[in-house]
């Protein structure tokens, strides 16, 4: 037994150490002071200096986060509003169309998602007049569009292991369905959709492929914005930019994982 | 316990009925006409113009729409092997990549699902926080390691092991080890939601007996877990074979996967007919792949569960 369990402790240790070797790579090289991006050249945050002053950068990210913001509240009410659909209503016409389009953008190629949306588009333009432009509302549309899926999945989940026995009692008071709903339902799921919310905000902040395509010229985003620089190579100014958001992801992650480990409601958060 | 349809109010489900209308028409007008309009587009003449396709349908003089439709497009995918070469070579790359992937993940997930308690939560935990880090941060993290003067050379130079650096990136090589960097944890994590599930007792009592621990691995263990390999792999193999970011960062100009080879068809060529169709034929290869998943995913929700 001895044996067996040094070799899956070698194999874990290896696993692990190839998940974070790249991350703490990029950050130590984020505080190098040397232009060049192997030679190290004495620890220095003029990286994070130019960092600031970049105007670009500053507007692309805040640009992404708007479309982050909105982008994940609707997906937000709308996928939490297909999982209980799913869930509750049994059999319905088109429940199996349904099925397949909240779980298909799950594992669609992204690529794919960012052609035909962008067809779409401009179809859309040419028939109704709308939309004009491509930029920021597209972009959301976009993301809504596979973030719900994301939602939907993760509220479904939640409700298989929940007590339906509390809303009927609820209903048996006397409660009306949307009262119930506010004060019994959304408790019980809210862990899933503060989940599911998290989810489609990081999955909307990570977003090349499909905003490349839907995306038209004014409006860049942030990981477009990174995408265009890296694929010439490795910058120092990225490294920084990149340390900025494993920290910030990282704090959120460990903070919502304290959390959830705190809440006895909030399972694998 | 499905559903509840007896036990529940009529007014609650008339009111999630009304409910769903919203985003059931958002999937309609957003997910699925999107495929009909690729598909449309994936018949038409390519023109010099913007949008630089052929209408579908054409008002005739007497108001008779004609339909438009042309099969060229696929057949000028197949005419010579450029394409055919870019989906074979997507498929290798993702199946070797989901191979390797899974000889990491499995011992990975079950060494986790064997540990107790706390420890077991800080393990996860580290598994899932690089997936909520950008994956392009990842990749390009990568970039740093595997250039010519990048760490892995620099480290390698210096302790004197090689004189000259390696070619670590810009190839075949780079582009697996992306993927599997990538894909790991939607590889592990539904192997451990499976394993931390396992009875181990039934492992104790067949070693108790005298079995060989291959033949437990073999007989109890992994058949206990297909469902987890089986939904692991499918979140590995369907999303490699048209990964872009990676061999677009990583790959060197031999590298031959189909998401590269469709983004410069659109973005470069701008013949978006043969875009359309590459798309249309990418999506077939993955029908199968996919409803096996959907299958899977209604079952027993293997999936997402970060």
């Amino acid at each position: 037994m001895r044996q067996r369990a040094t070799g899956l402790l070698t194999v874990a240790a290896f696993g692990y150490a190839f998940l974070y070797l790249p991350i703490v790579s990029v950050m130590v090289y984020s505080f190098n002071d040397s232009r060049l991006v192997t030679l190290w050249g004495g620890f220095s945050l003029r990286w994070y200096r130019a960092l600031l002053e970049n105007e670009a950068v500053l507007s692309a990210a805040v640009l992404s986060v708007q479309i982050a913001l909105a982008s994940a509240t609707v997906a937000t009410l709308m996928g939490t509003l297909v999982g209980l659909g799913l869930h509750r209503l049994g059999r319905f016409r088109g429940r199996t169309l349904l099925t397949g389009m909240i779980t298909a953008p799950l594992v669609m190629p992204e690529i794919i998602t960012g052609i035909s949306l962008l067809f779409l588009f401009i179809s859309l333009g040419e028939w109704i007049g709308w939309p004009t432009t491509r930029g920021a509302t597209t972009i959301s549309i976009a993301h809504i569009t596979f973030s719900m899926a994301y939602v939907a999945v993760i509220v479904r989940a939640r409700l298989a292991g929940m007590d339906e026995s509390l809303e009927d009692a609820a209903m048996d008071l006397g409660g009306r369905p949307l009262q119930v709903f506010i004060d019994v339902t959304v408790p019980t799921i809210a862990p899933a959709m503060i989940s599911g919310w998290l989810l489609a905000f990081t999955l909307s902040l990570d977003d090349v492929v499909i905003a490349s395509f839907v995306s038209g010229p004014g409006a860049t985003t942030l990981p477009m914005l990174i995408f265009s620089k890296v694929k010439l190579g490795v910058t120092p100014d990225i490294n920084a930019l990149a340390t900025v958001i494993i920290l910030l992801v990282s704090a959120g992650v460990i903070a919502a994982a304290w959390i959830g480990r705190r809440t006895p409601a909030g399972g694998s958060g | 316990m499905k559903g509840g349809v007896n036990t529940m109010g009529d007014g609650r489900r008339r009111w999630l009925r009304w409910a769903l209308v919203t985003p059931y028409l958002w999937l309609l007008l957003f997910f699925l006409a999107p495929f009909v309009i690729i598909l449309k587009i994936s018949m038409a003449d390519p023109l010099v113009a913007l949008p630089p396709f052929t209408p579908l349908l054409d008002w005739a003089q007497q108001g008779w729409a004609r339909l438009h439709l042309t099969l060229d497009n696929y057949l000028f995918l197949f005419q010579d092997n450029y394409y055919v070469m870019h989906y074979l070579g997507s498929l290798k790359m993702a199946a070797v990549s989901t191979l390797l992937c899974l000889l990491l993940g499995y011992p990975m997930a079950y060494f986790i699902a064997r540990q107790s308690g706390r420890r077991r939560h800080l393990l996860l935990l580290a598994v899932i926080l690089p997936f909520w880090i950008s994956f392009l941060l990842r990749v390009y993290a990568w970039m740093g390691l595997l250039n010519t003067r990048g760490v892995i050379n620099t480290v390698l130079m210096w302790s004197g092991v090689i004189d000259e650096p390696l070619q670590l990136m810009y190839n075949d090589f780079a582009v697996y080890l992306g993927i599997v960097y990538s894909y790991l944890p939607f590889m592990i994590l539904p192997l451990y939601a499976r394993l931390e599930r396992m009875d181990h007792d039934l492992v104790d009592a067949a070693l108790d007996l005298g079995a060989r621990r291959r033949d437990v691995f073999f007989d109890i263990i992994l058949p206990l877990s297909m469902p987890g390999v089986i939904g692991g792999c499918l979140l590995v193999f369907i999303p490699a074979i048209g990964e872009f970011i990676i061999p677009a960062l990583l790959g060197g100009a031999d590298t031959l996967m189909i998401g590269r080879a469709l983004w410069d068809e659109f973005f470069i060529n701008r013949d978006w007919p043969v875009a359309s169709a590459v798309s249309v034929v990418l999506l077939l290869i993955l029908v199968l792949p996919i409803m096996w998943f959907q299958r899977i995913q209604s079952r027993d929700g293997v999936g997402v569960r970060a």
